[in-house]
């Protein structure tokens, strides 16, 4: 077990490794001047010339990926500025180092995502599994039939809705807002409810449907049928048996999921005008702010990775076959 | 001695002489396409000690007749009526929780493919101390306890540590073994042993069923042994019964049904059958055609449009009227006792070799 | 046919190519690589699939292959067709070596050597009718007959014993052994000379199994085809095989004609399979009077097979030599022509009860013990 997460670590570096490669090719190697989008509009050719000195855009091109590939692991030096590991770089819009930026944004968009997700899989799991277990039900019928209703409201139909309902006509919420988790737990979650039940609406009907379809598929199970045909009760065989079987194809979804999870918090921080990463990102591509866009990038990378790891850890813990192969 | 006593439809309610008595059973399916009539009319006693060798081919209904016994068929789907009668206790009627202290406990069942069959989340050691802690109350030491005790009677070496291992640790003889220890572990009363062996290879086939002989010596249970293979039935079982098409054609003892069987369709069976010691000049003489859908069955005797011997019997009978299985030895089907006698005897055995 | 200049010429006459052999198979070995270690993944084993082995198989004649799971039977076919590229070895069709032989260069052979699956459900493309299924074959390989191919496809949807008219259903409008009786036909279409056929039977119920080996059977004498028939069933490999094969991990351990093999095997595991066959006996009063052997546990990984003899592990009478050395596949004493034996300690040539059994499983001689005392 320890074998395997530490293959997967390692194979995560070298992936990780290849994206920064990639990243830094696409933007600075590939001809799109970097130079001249860092001076803006009115750039005089001397001062565009200062700033490729700065940026060490004169240097060879091994020489620039060293540097920049280096700046991420033990930092570097700008004019004027250190810029501590790890150094993806200075905003051209702002100025600011692009690490501080994410670090500020990160947490507000790790919230809503992590949120979100507990959110759709305790709802998505619960309802579904409800719908598997009564089969044919009115309870089957209502979770199933929700799901395909659910499973078409976008969050920015869904958000903007949701605030009329909530804020501007009853009151009963405020407005969205992050308060860091560590200074007020309560607040945290109340700032954030909205947004993240809104995005969790869409998964949580896919993953009722997945769960109930899954489950459903378990219980036909050889093994589910030998669990009751030794006398074991419905309900521990449909949790200790079926249950844990059907977990595979959804971790394994999960997994492939994680990306349009991140997609799914750039569109609720727009939607709830919420400072996070999904946010930086777009500010990054509007303003041509090449260094920001190729930080938030990585990071998002990073991101996947650890939670693909996580994913795979999962696996191993649920199926012994994995584990012990 | 006979165990298959009673009369095709005897009166309800009248106490069967078997440990295990079904009566007039008939299992009906909804499906897309209609009402599957999977078992129509089966009758059937099983003794303590003895075995009941159930066979036929797929579709024939043996394994849905004992996925109802043990109530595992889909409440919603299925419609089941007729008795089955378990040591005096009914259970087409019986609740949810009184199946459940019954499964496991005195009724066990084997399953086809040990391989699906045990769940791969958990050790071989936790799914056979399971119904064991469930029926008798045991902790989960002394469960763990019996398990062990079990696999190293079944035949697994170093039971304690296999215990631990998973199922697709074990192979594939060794995986029918652990199912056995589990369906063994709180000495039930009936076995059912649903093709045990048919995903077995045939040296490890030869090992299993020798042990379920002999463990059945020690236990003392009942079993009922289905399978597709005559040879595999000739040497497990002490009565037999031939299914075809969701209701029984032919009952005995085994010498009976096998040595001077009456039935056509138990003819045909024998005659498809390549044996090892079968004549090699003659061609293998097959059953023509394909067993029946079950959405709409043939009328009158179900085997009539396979069966070279229906224009020997009187009129359309066969296509009008369902022959009926007699009591004891017997089989449903509308030749006189005598023309199967001569039938036997004088077209197929000699070809039988 | 520019593509046979490619292939070795066959040697020899055309009379000297009749008394040849078909097929003929030497040292044919297939591994598959084992994938594992840390950290970097590496070859770390291989599965002896198949391992070595040598057979030919005539004109026109019925070769029978038996095993159980893992002896690389399936394998062999495989090779054989060359759907699989061996590892060592070479076969021959025809004089020609065709071991390694391109798809181009194979193309002209491919046509000749046919095969049929076990499965009649997954081996036929469901999206495709049955006059579509069989002439894929000649589309593929350009063949027109006189007559055009979809007369060519109702005459062989004849000789399977299926009705023409069915030429533009789909296959999941036929029961189990009809489909099986198409994927005969798909394998004529291009009139081969050997046909290998997976366990051609194994999937059937018993009364269909038999009227797809009648088939079988009618299509060898008639057509005059050689079949390598590969399956687990001894009672149906002995009704259809004029020779038969017997592998067990990855070698042949005994080959002969049918009546040697089966009434007089010398290999030990020869004798362990035909005595676990269950069998019915028809006469009344007579009780088994075969001999008894019971194997321990099952048949070994073919990733690290025994050394020696690979059946020493299970083996009653195996003694040191066996594991030493591997035994030569050869004519031992009292074999007649043609059966030879990888044995240093064969049996007696019968198969009747011996008067003890040997039991070699543990539970099953504590039981019988028991039961004795």
């Amino acid at each position: 077990m320890l074998q395997f997460i530490i293959r997967r670590t390692v194979g995560a570096a070298v992936t990780l490794f290849l994206i920064g490669a990639a990243t830094f090719f696409l933007f600075v190697a590939a001809p799109s001047d970097y130079a001249s989008l860092s001076c803006g509009k009115d750039c005089s050719p001397q001062r565009l010339e200062d700033i490729r000195e700065a940026l060490g855009l004169n240097l060879p091109l091994a020489q620039q990926f060293w540097d920049f590939m280096s700046g991420i692991v033990v930092g570097r030096d700008f004019p004027g500025e250190h810029c501590p590991a790890p150094c993806l770089g200075q905003s051209f819009y702002s100025s600011d180092l692009v690490w501080d930026t994410i670090k500020d944004r990160f947490p507000l968009t790790l919230s809503l995502t992590v949120g979100a997700t507990v959110v759709f899989l305790v709802l998505g799991l619960g309802a579904g599994m409800l719908a598997a277990f009564r089969r044919g039900s009115p309870v089957d019928k209502v979770a199933t039939g929700a799901s395909m209703v659910l499973s078409s409201f976008q969050i920015y139909f869904l958000g903007p809705i949701a605030l009329m309902i909530f804020v501007y006509g009853t009151g009963i919420m405020e407005d969205p807002k992050y308060v860091p988790l560590t200074e007020d737990p309560v607040g945290w979650l109340v700032g954030l409810s909205i947004p993240m039940v809104v995005m969790a609406t869409i998964f949580t009907a896919q993953y009722t449907r997945m769960a109930r379809s899954s489950l459903i598929e378990q219980l036909a199970e050889d093994h589910v049928r030998t669990a009751r045909a030794k006398g074991m009760s419905q309900r521990y065989v449909f949790f200790r048996y079926a249950w844990r079987g059907s977990l595979i194809p959804i971790v394994t979804i999960l997994g492939i999921d994680l990306s349009s999870l991140l997609g799914g918090a750039v569109v609720t921080e727009l939607t709830f005008s919420l400072q996070g990463i999904g946010r930086l990102a777009v500010d990054g591509a509007v303003h041509k702010d090449l260094p920001l866009t190729m930080g938030v990038m990585l990071v998002g990378a990073f991101a996947i990775l650890i939670l693909n790891i996580l994913t795979d850890i999962a696996y191993a813990w649920i199926d012994p076959r994995v584990r012990l192969s | 001695m006979t165990t298959v006593t009673k009369t095709e439809g005897a009166p309800a309610g009248t106490g069967p002489e078997g440990f295990l008595s079904v009566r007039d059973l008939s299992v009906r399916f909804a499906t897309e396409d209609g009402v599957v009539r999977a078992v129509d009319g089966l009758s059937f006693d099983v003794e303590r000690g003895r075995t009941l060798g159930i066979v036929g081919e797929s579709g024939s209904g043996k394994s849905v007749t004992n996925l109802t016994i043990l109530g595992l068929h889909n409440p919603r789907t299925t419609t089941i009526d007729g008795e089955i009668v378990l040591d005096g206790k009914e259970l087409v009627t019986a609740t949810e929780k009184e199946m459940e202290k019954l499964r496991g406990n005195k009724v066990a069942m084997i399953f086809q493919d040990p391989l699906t069959a045990l769940s791969p989340y958990y050790t071989v050691g936790r799914q056979i101390a399971e119904p064991f802690m469930k029926h008798t109350g045991a902790s989960k030491k002394e469960g763990w306890a019996r398990a062990v005790e079990m696999l190293g009677k079944v035949g697994i070496p170093n039971p304690a540590q296999r215990a631990k291992d998973y199922p697709h640790q074990f192979s594939g003889g060794m995986r029918q073994r652990a199912m056995i220890a589990m369906a063994l572990v709180c000495d039930p009363d009936l076995l059912i042993a649903d093709e045990p062996t048919t995903a077995l290879d045939v040296t490890v086939q030869a090992q299993i069923l020798d042990l379920l002989k002999d463990l059945q010596q020690e236990f003392g249970s009942a079993i009922v042994f289905i399978t597709h293979d005559l040879g595999v039935i000739a040497d497990m079982a002490d009565d037999i019964m031939v299914m075809y098409a969701g209701s029984a054609v032919e009952r005995g003892t085994v010498d009976e049904v096998l040595r001077a069987p009456r039935h056509p369709y138990t003819w045909g069976l024998l005659n498809s059958m390549p044996r090892l010691d079968s004549d090699l000049s003659a061609p293998l003489a097959p059953i023509p055609g394909s067993p029946p859908s079950l959405l709409s069955p043939p009328s009158g005797c179900r085997f009539h449009p396979r069966c070279a011997f229906r224009d020997r019997v009187a009129g359309d009978r066969c296509v009008t009227e369902r022959p009926l299985l007699g009591p004891d030895r017997s089989s449903a089907c509308h030749l006189t006792a005598e023309q199967k006698r001569t039938i036997f005897a004088e077209e197929i055995k000699p070809r039988l070799g | 046919m520019k593509e046979d200049l490619v292939l070795p010429a066959p040697r020899g006459t055309a009379a000297e190519r009749e008394r040849e052999p078909l097929l003929e198979v030497s040292g044919l070995t297939k591994h598959f690589p084992v994938k594992g270690g840390f950290p970097i993944k590496r070859t770390v084993g291989q599965v002896q699939a198949v391992d070595g082995i040598d057979l030919s198989i005539g004109v026109a004649e019925s070769f029978g292959l038996v095993g159980e799971s893992g002896c690389g039977k399936s394998t062999t076919g495989r090779l054989i067709t060359r759907l699989l590229e061996p590892t060592g070895g070479t076969i021959s069709y025809r004089g020609r070596d065709i071991t390694h032989a391109r798809r181009k260069q194979l193309a002209p052979v491919r046509s000749e050597i046919q095969m049929i699956f076990q499965d009649p459900y997954s081996s036929l493309n469901p999206r495709q009718t049955v006059g579509k299924i069989i002439s894929g074959p000649m589309e593929i390989n350009g063949i027109d007959p006189a007559g055009g191919r979809e007369k060519r496809v109702r005459e062989l949807l004849e000789i399977v014993g299926l009705n023409p008219e069915h030429y533009n259903r789909f296959p999941h409008e036929f029961s189990g052994g009809q489909r099986q009786r198409i994927g005969v036909a798909r394998a004529l279409a291009l009139d081969p000379k050997l046909i290998v056929a997976d366990e051609p039977v194994s999937a059937l119920d018993v009364s269909i199994q038999a009227q797809v080996v009648n088939l079988l059977q009618q299509v060898q004498r008639e057509l005059g085809i050689a079949f390598l028939f590969i399956a687990h069933d001894l009672a149906v490999v002995r009704h259809f095989s004029q020779r038969v094969a017997v592998m067990y991990l990855g070698k042949i351990i005994e080959i002969g004609d049918r009546d040697s093999i089966y009434t007089r095997p010398r290999h030990p595991y020869t004798h362990a399979l035909l005595s676990a066959v269950p069998e019915v006996t028809l006469t009344e009063g007579a009780g088994r009077n075969r001999e008894r052997i019971r194997l321990a546990g099952d048949v070994p990984s073919p990733i690290s097979p025994p050394s020696g003899c690979r059946f020493r592990t299970r083996c009653w009478k195996a003694q040191d030599k066996c594991a030493t050395e591997v035994p030569p596949l050869v004519r031992i004493e009292g074999n007649r022509e043609g059966h030879l034996t990888a044995c240093h300690f064969p049996e007696d040539p019968t198969i009747t009860d011996r008067g003890e059994d040997i039991v070699l499983d543990p539970a099953l001689a504590a039981l019988e013990e028991t039961d004795q005392g």
